[in-house]
């Protein structure tokens, strides 16, 4: 185990730290302590490694990581694990706004709630979250899987692509060209096995599928004289 | 950008370090906003005495004469307190009104930072540590406080543009956002009476809630009806003679992180402002939610 103290390291120095591990690393375990809310922490991540923060974080933490491991033993600030590529970012605790941003891989797991703009323009990430998501979440998400086990708030998938919701709560209100759809098998399927990496206790037959309504997809040419 | 802290005291023992933890929260989030900076102070109540904090950039200014003449013409005695650029001038509260109106004929250069029995706001254009250390913030107590340090956007860099607005007695405000309906809701209020400093859109805001407070809502009543009324992002955080609230726009981009325990009642900007706060591991942290008003009281 590598222990990282931020009290005696600077950011830039722990960035450059777990940035230089190679594919074949012996130095897979890592720990940062004292991250006291600090901003881009673990960031450009591209190794097997595992890091585990024992704190709090600020904005950006995870972001861009591929390959990686990381868990947060707090909670988290605006755009955790934003544009994430592959690997895996836990947080024990919550996330605020943005989290999942625009994320191409990789599964990202938030044990507490998620603020607003949860996974919005996401792009083929997966996304856990155990308790509830804010306002515009999932808002222009094009592929991947939201799945939240709580309630989630107003405009839920705005101008939805193909992303896929599930939500097993209260959905406050869904956004435009964001409908309820049938639970088929093969959603049941994927949810089952998200649900199973998140270490989610939850059953997918209790959960509600949203996806878009693909009404926004093309011009309408009656709203020609709306511009 | 900008960044906010507050912090609102229920333990009382800790009431002699407040400027300091205020001034500790406020330096953390200097990267938010390096243009200028301010903190008010709710100190101790003084037999019903009145103080008025003053500011000027004239260093050549006599706040000593000032007061002596101020007092000999009311027939009354003014205490002066000074601070680098600043002065609390504090009397009678019988006078607190008659000395604002002098000043305002007699040495209308001379800035009103703030009126009221336990308020204190010192600001300036610099960064916190700087500002924070020509008022020795850090050696002040009081039961809560709050500060400000500022990336402007809606009016000029200079002290008067600086946060906290004091718009009412023992009253004030901080404002992270920018509101795009204060020129028609100043014209509003300047017609019912309020009167304004500046240019600024947070002013309006600080005035908004004064106005309605002065018509009998409390705290809360006042910030629901900000909602209503106030169009822009708003992160505000505001402070009464003896309450402290917390407001966020419906859309909630500005950031908040706020945190209880049974001691107080904190607010940043971002978790970085906490981290150093007694009993921040044990405390409960939660961003508040967009459009809910928070607030506490004595």
């Amino acid at each position: 185990m590598q222990t990282i103290d931020m009290a005696t390291t600077s950011l830039r120095e722990l960035n450059e730290t777990l940035q230089a591990q190679s594919q074949a690393t012996n130095q897979t375990q890592w720990q940062i302590d004292n991250p006291k809310g600090s901003h881009a922490m673990a960031v450009g991540l591209d190794a097997p490694i595992e890091v585990t923060i024992k704190g709090s974080t600020g904005y950006y933490c995870g972001g861009m990581n591929k390959q990686a491991v990381i868990t947060i033993d707090g909670s988290a600030g605006p755009g955790v694990a934003e544009n994430m590529m592959s690997g895996k970012v836990v947080i024990e605790g919550d996330a605020s706004q943005y989290a999942g941003a625009t994320g191409h891989g990789g599964l990202l797991v938030i044990k507490g709630n998620a603020s607003s703009r949860c996974g919005i323009s996401m792009k083929g990430i997966d996304i856990v979250v155990h308790g509830n998501i804010g306002h515009m979440s999932a808002f222009m998400a094009q592929s991947g899987n939201l799945v939240v086990l709580g309630d989630a708030g107003d405009a839920l998938g705005d101008s939805l692509y193909e992303a896929r919701l599930f939500v097993r709560g209260n959905v406050k209100s869904l956004g435009a060209d964001c409908i309820e759809k049938e639970m088929r098998s093969e959603h049941l399927e994927i949810l089952g096995a998200l649900l199973e990496q998140a270490d989610a206790d939850a059953r997918p037959e209790e959960f509600k599928r949203y996806g878009s309504a693909r009404q926004l997809y093309n011009f309408n040419i009656d709203n020609a004289s709306a511009y | 950008m900008c960044g906010i802290v507050g912090l609102f005291l229920k333990d009382r023992t800790l009431e002699p370090e407040l400027g300091s933890m205020l001034t500790d929260m406020l330096v953390t989030m200097s990267d938010r906003g390096p243009d200028s900076a301010g903190i008010a102070i709710y100190g101790d109540p003084n037999n019903g005495r009145m103080k008025i904090t003053v500011q000027s950039d004239d260093p050549n200014v006599d706040f000593d004469a000032l007061a002596s003449t101020l007092g000999a013409r009311l027939g009354t005695t003014i205490a002066v307190h000074l601070k680098d650029t600043h002065a609390v001038l504090e009397m009678d509260k019988r006078h607190g009104d008659a000395v604002r109106a002098c000043l305002a004929e007699t040495n209308p250069d001379i800035r009103i930072m703030s009126t009221g029995e336990l308020i204190e706001i010192y600001k300036e254009v610099g960064l916190p540590k700087d500002v924070a250390a020509r008022f020795d913030i850090a050696g002040m107590r009081g039961s809560h406080g709050i500060g400000h340090t500022r990336m402007a956007t809606e009016s000029a860099v200079t002290t008067m543009g600086a946060h906290p607005f004091s718009t009412g007695a023992d009253q004030c405000l901080v404002h992270n956002g920018s509101l795009s309906n204060h020129n028609s809701l100043r014209r509003r209020l300047i017609r019912e009476g309020m009167a304004f400093e500046t240019q600024n859109d947070t002013e309006v805001a600080a005035a908004y809630l004064t106005h309605k407070m002065q018509n009998g809502s409390n705290l809360g009543e006042a910030l629901e009806a900000g909602l209503e009324d106030l169009d822009g992002f708003f992160t505000f955080v505001v402070g009464t003679r003896n309450g402290f609230g917390v407001v966020r726009d419906p859309i909630a981009c500005k950031p908040a992180v706020m945190a209880e325990t049974q001691q107080y009642v904190a607010f940043g900007s971002e978790y970085r402002a906490l981290v150093n706060l007694p009993g921040i591991e044990g405390a409960r942290v939660w961003e508040p939610e967009p459009a809910t008003v928070y607030f506490w009281e004595h």
